[in-house]
């Protein structure tokens, strides 16, 4: 083997590869989108401890949920969030599987309309916080219920915005024609993020809307 | 074979680029060289804080510090010592090693390397911040309702600090994995990775999934004090024993993100200076693997006298841990057995750590018996059990593998004879130090206290202890001495001054940008001695003692 046809590294870049020509990044998952994986995986452990604290609290409470709650409820703005949420991963999908055929058009539309859904989640989620924080002064201080709500729903939030942003730096990047059928990890990341941040939803309003 | 269509390391045309070299590199042995030398000036600071505290327990009665300052200092030394000193010390000593031993360029995410290593100073300013905000005089562990009760704000800036340190030890994990996944050279399979690449792949993965659990744990700890969150205080219907839970399902895995490497450390000095191929290599990476799963079973053996766990449980899972950890000292062990042992400082800092690890170890087993772990709670008998573990265990690891690649790091071998007299100052003083606190704990002295009673019959074996921290502070300076002549000196040493057996001796000392001119062919986990004994390692691989011959991915 030679220099020509090894594979060339430069320092900066996002990812090197070993330089040998031919190793274990040529095969399997993308070494990228391998970190991707990775990184969901600790955040599951983050949500893990948010939900293991969750479930201690019923466990150990008299009554759950405590009593004077009950205007948290998952009609309307919550059942309207999580149906534009799924829809956001549909469209999501769709982008990826379009990109993968080669349709740049389609990768772009598909990431627009993902953006709008997951921006309008936030709106809803932003209108739901404005109701109760002034029609039923319930905050983050509300006791036990208040601050699990607020924070387990709020770093969801968090992390969907963090995916908005992912999701505009690949539009953007698409718009400039960045991804082709054959090179778009990129947009398989910020995909299985996406995702990622969607199940963590249907956890989240099971547990809170549902199993209460 | 191959090389890589990159120029070597080009001159630094001015001071100014010099630096600006330094806070831009991506390459992992500058940030491995930048983590080392970051975390050794942590440990001074630690060290300076043990030794404050040390001076006022020195004699009874109050001479020195305040009980507040105290509170500090006792807290701030453990914070420094475990997320400053060794975790990133152990993260740099991975991220220069772990690239070449693999036969890879670089990391497979380098500016997520220099990322990771930025947050790191970023973390510390935050930590040891906090004592110009009233201290975080909590402890380590945090505990509610103290933290929560108690107002200074520079408690606020410790769980900020850990957030970050605790971010950056995600993403150096991230990408120790995607590294040790994706950029072996071809031939190193799985089975035939040095053992520091193993225990940093399972250390890896213990962060990846303990680090974020704490991270939690702080946010609502954060909420808590900050914003009126209600999740460990009991008058808003939250639970203080839940800190407990989220804080040790992080703090036990922790402990083996302390001590795996240094394993792996041991285990790749032992078999070079016995002249001998380590013994069991499968055995050791399966009780690798199984001291990484069995570390998410046993948090709770840090709450039995909370009344809240299920004693048999957590008291068995702990006591399981010994057989894997009781499998890799019979390996080093057996690994010298027979051999031509050569005691340079490398192996005399591996030999020490067997020794007096083995008495922490010890001293875990009796904590995972309940009626005694009843008995010694929160006594010294837990202080010299986590210091025999963590000094006698990480920190002589931590000093084998800096003489043991010092000369790859540098080009230049440090002084044997300063080595020497600085292992043997560290050796007395840690069982000077820290062993008469097993007795001081058995008779009932309890931890975290500035002061106790004269009438207890303490005073001479708390004399002796601190008598024993001055002596480690002694055998730092040598090392100081060490380095600071050595790097003056001529780089020398060649690329392979221990006759040694994996891939980064295989390449320049110190290594050039990207690191290999040329591999030599991987047939076993020892490339670098099958190169150099070309007959031998056909019968060593008959002998069965590696994993040669089959390609397992």
């Amino acid at each position: 083997m030679t220099a020509s046809d090894s594979a060339l590294v430069t320092h900066g870049e996002d990812a090197v590869t070993t330089g040998h020509g031919m190793s274990h990044a040529d095969r399997g998952i993308d070494t990228a989108l391998l970190g991707m994986m990775l990184f969901i995986g600790s955040e599951v452990m983050f949500f893990g401890g948010l939900f293991a604290a969750y479930f201690n609290i019923r466990a150990t409470a008299p009554i759950w949920p405590p009593e004077g709650i009950d205007f948290i409820q998952f009609f309307p703005v919550p059942i309207i969030a999580t149906a534009i949420l799924l829809s956001s991963s549909v469209s999501m999908q769709w982008a990826l599987s379009r990109i993968a055929a080669g349709d740049r058009t389609g990768l772009i539309r598909g990431l627009a309309v993902t953006l709008v859904l997951g921006l309008t989640f936030l709106g809803l989620q932003a209108f739901d916080y404005y109701g109760l924080l002034t029609d039923h002064h319930f905050g983050i201080d509300s006791a036990i219920y208040g601050t699990l709500f607020y924070t387990m729903t709020g770093f969801h939030g968090a992390h969907v915005f963090g995916g908005v942003v992912g999701i505009s730096v690949i539009l953007l990047r698409a718009k400039q024609g960045q991804f082709s059928a054959k090179h778009h990890v990129a947009v398989e990341a910020v995909s299985a993020y996406w995702h990622f941040v969607d199940v963590v939803w249907i956890a989240l309003f099971t547990t809170i809307y549902l199993l209460k | 074979m191959a090389t890589t269509a990159i120029p070597q390391a080009r001159p630094y045309a001015s001071r100014r680029s010099w630096v600006l070299e330094w806070l831009t590199t991506t390459d992992h042995k500058k940030i491995g060289a930048l983590y080392i030398t970051t975390a050794f000036g942590m440990f001074l600071v630690g060290g300076i804080m043990a030794l404050a505290m040390r001076t006022e327990l020195a004699q009874p009665g109050l001479q020195f510090l305040t009980p507040d300052l105290y509170d500090q200092l006792f807290s701030m030394h453990a914070v420094t010592m475990i997320f400053l000193f060794v975790m990133p010390m152990m993260t740099g000593v991975g991220n220069f090693i772990v690239p070449l031993q693999i036969g890879a360029a670089d990391m497979a995410f380098p500016r997520i390397n220099a990322l990771g290593f930025w947050l790191v100073p970023a973390g510390a300013v935050l930590i040891l911040g906090a004592f110009a905000f009233g201290g975080a005089p909590v402890g380590w562990t945090m505990y509610a309702p103290l933290t929560e009760t108690t107002p200074a704000h520079g408690i606020d800036l410790l769980l900020m600090g850990l957030v970050l340190l605790g971010s950056s030890s995600i993403l150096g994990a991230i990408n120790f994995l995607a590294t040790i996944f994706k950029l072996r050279a071809p031939g190193m399979t799985l089975m035939r990775m040095p053992m520091l690449v193993w225990t940093t792949l399972v250390t890896s993965v213990l962060l990846l999934f303990a680090m974020p659990v704490l991270t939690s744990g702080l946010v609502m700890l954060f909420i808590d004090r900050n914003y009126g969150g209600g999740f460990f205080d009991p008058s808003l219907g939250g639970n203080p024993i839940l800190w407990q839970h989220v804080f040790w399902f992080f703090g036990h895995p922790e402990v083996y993100v302390l001590i795996l490497p240094a394993f792996g450390i041991v285990s790749e000095i032992v078999p070079v200076f016995s002249r001998k191929p380590l013994f069991g290599y499968k055995a050791f990476v399966l009780a690798t693997a199984s001291i990484g799963a069995l570390g998410f079973t046993v948090w709770a053996h840090h709450m039995f006298t909370t009344g809240a766990v299920y004693l048999p449980f957590f008291s068995f899972f702990t006591f399981l841990i010994a057989v894997p950890t009781g499998v890799k000292f019979f390996n080093w062990l057996a690994t010298m057995w027979g051999g031509q042992l050569k005691f340079d400082t490398p192996l005399l800092y591996a030999v020490g750590f067997i020794a007096l690890f083995l008495i922490g170890g010890l001293d875990g087993a009796f904590l995972a018996v309940v009626p005694f772990d009843f008995m010694v709670q929160d006594t010294y008998f837990v202080v010299s059990h986590i210091h025999y573990v963590l000094v006698a265990g990480s920190v002589f690891a931590i000093f084998a593998g800096l003489f043991y690649w010092f000369p790859k790091m540098t080009g230049a071998k440090l002084n044997e004879r300063l080595g020497k007299i600085q292992f043997w100052l560290l050796f007395i003083g840690t069982n000077v130090a820290f062993f008469p606190m097993h007795l001081l704990g058995l008779d009932g002295m309890v931890r975290r206290v500035v002061d106790y009673a004269p009438n207890n019959g303490w005073a001479d074996l708390n004399l002796l202890s601190t008598i024993g921290a001055f002596l480690i502070a002694a055998s730092v300076l040598p090392f100081i001495w060490n380095v600071f002549t050595t790097l003056r000196g001529p780089r020398d040493a060649g690329d392979d001054p221990w006759d040694a057996n994996t891939l980064e001796w295989a390449t320049t000392s110190p290594p050039p940008v990207f690191n290999f001119d040329e591999l030599p062919a991987i047939r076993s986990e020892r490339p670098v001695f099958d190169l150099k004994h070309p007959g031998a390692s056909v019968a060593h691989a008959a002998a069965g003692a590696g994993a040669a011959g089959k390609d397992t991915h």
